[in-house]
């Protein structure tokens, strides 16, 4: 039993601590950046094109059963030992969340809605990007949520084979079987998940100022269940 | 694609198919691992679930609680418990245990929770009791996502199951930690393969477990929803 505590480690490695956290931060964001550029145009395209769906969900739900360390490693051959091992599975992952969170809220735009839209003369389009895309937001921000947490989660999985972010922390306490880095580390990755979930519905309630006026008729549903969790 | 023929030709091998690290010993491992902490995590996430599904007490906290386990990362869960208690098997199970309490438990308050009212009030106007509404109302009405939450579950852990390895146990990670000390990357290819087929099989297993075990009656009202 190894129950070593040592506030002077954490004092002597602010510097690797930062350099850490900047890394795990953007090898985590950006897949979801990229998820989300994808998800949306290809969620549109299956609500659009109702056939595609089906065929669409199984491959992501094929994807999201991948293990990611298996993932990582088939990628080395390609990427390297470079963040785009870490990256590309990532964005796999968060685009196979995202993209049934973009049908699920296009589909929740109520029929008056829409029917409102079209009455008032909004186009194709325009009803697309005015009224159907933001009625969806706090659909979709749910399942940017799950993803954005899985992935800063998942990003330390990559450091077991060498691609550094807060898991190299685990990775030293192991081999050292020292506990300080491992807490340190545990608690930076809990504090980024929930500073990245906090910003997100920040994000949420900037962009849905109607759901916020007391006079709105019922919420969108999130419908947690829905979501691979 | 030379290191895909390595890798075919490493499976080809005999040596690979017999004794204590050839792949039929490795997967019993993998899969020795993952169902037991499945098992325990089961345990513990069902009957807390349908508690509160049915009583509707500390749903917050489930709820909250199992988004905020989502956030803890299993390599350093499994990297403290092996700093504190060493290696072996508990140490191991512990983090792929609270890796699949979250989805079992936050699907079975959710399959509870939204069972038609109606249905609900009918059940008690029949005069059953609580615990019979339960069990033969709000179970099989809610069976399709429980059985989803187990098969999150599964999937999760048949997958992680792998980082077992690297703090010195065995299963199909061993594959991927050994080929990657050795240098040898055929074999963590092999490894790789090797789990990918796992936690797909994983979920195939729990799909058809669903079409066995789900009323045929709440079957279709799935479909048509």
């Amino acid at each position: 039993m190894t129950w070593d505590w040592r506030w002077s480690w954490v004092t002597s490695h602010y510097d690797l601590l930062g350099e850490l956290l900047g890394q795990h931060l953007y090898l985590s964001v950006v897949p979801v950046l990229l998820g989300l550029l994808i998800a949306l145009p290809l969620g549109i395209l299956c609500v659009q094109v109702p056939r595609l769906y089906a065929p669409v969900l199984a491959l992501t739900s094929f994807f999201y059963a991948l293990p990611s360390l298996a993932l990582f490693v088939v990628l080395i051959d390609y990427t390297g030992f470079t963040g785009w091992t870490v990256i590309v599975p990532l964005t796999i992952y968060t685009l196979s969340v995202l993209v049934r969170n973009v049908v699920d809220g296009l589909r929740s735009v109520p029929e008056h809605v829409s029917q409102a839209a079209t009455a008032m003369g909004f186009g194709g389009l325009r009803r697309l990007l005015q009224v159907d895309l933001p009625v969806a937001i706090p659909v979709v921000v749910a399942g940017l949520r799950v993803a954005t947490v899985s992935n800063i989660s998942l990003v330390s999985v990559g450091s077991l084979i060498g691609i550094s972010g807060l898991g190299q922390l685990f990775v030293d306490g192991i081999q050292r079987s020292f506990i300080t880095p491992i807490i340190v580390g545990i608690v930076l990755t809990v504090i980024l998940a929930v500073l990245a979930d906090a910003i997100l519905v920040g994000l949420q309630w900037l962009l849905t100022p109607w759901t916020r006026t007391g006079r709105s008729a019922k919420p969108v549903s999130t419908d947690p269940a829905g979501v691979a969790v | 694609m030379n290191i895909v023929s390595r890798a075919i030709n490493w499976f080809g091998e005999a040596s690979q198919w017999s004794g204590s690290d050839g792949i039929p010993a490795r997967v019993g491992e993998h899969l020795y691992y993952s169902g037991l902490s499945l098992l325990i995590a089961a345990l513990i996430a069902l009957p807390l679930g349908l508690y509160v599904g049915h009583t509707g007490r500390g749903a917050f906290l489930a709820v909250n609680s199992a988004g905020a386990a989502r956030a803890l990362p299993t390599v350093g869960l499994v990297g403290l418990t092996v700093v504190v208690f060493g290696i072996g098997l508990t140490p191991t199970l512990l983090p792929l245990v609270a890796l699949a309490i979250p989805p079992i438990l936050v699907n079975t308050y959710a399959g509870v929770r939204q069972v038609d009212a109606q249905l609900r009030d009918a059940a008690n106007g029949m005069g059953m009791t609580g615990s019979q509404v339960l069990f033969q109302v709000e179970l099989p009405v809610a069976l399709p996502l429980i059985v989803l939450g187990l098969r999150t579950a599964a999937v999760q852990i048949v997958s992680t199951a792998t980082i077992a390895a690297y703090v010195g146990l065995g299963g199909l990670g061993r594959y991927i930690f050994d080929g990657l000390a050795r240098r040898e990357y055929e074999v963590m290819i092999g490894g790789a393969v090797l789990s990918v087929l796992l936690a797909l099989g994983t979920e195939a297993l729990f799909v058809g477990i669903q079409r066995l075990i789900v009323s045929p009656g709440v079957r279709q009202r799935a479909l048509v929803k």
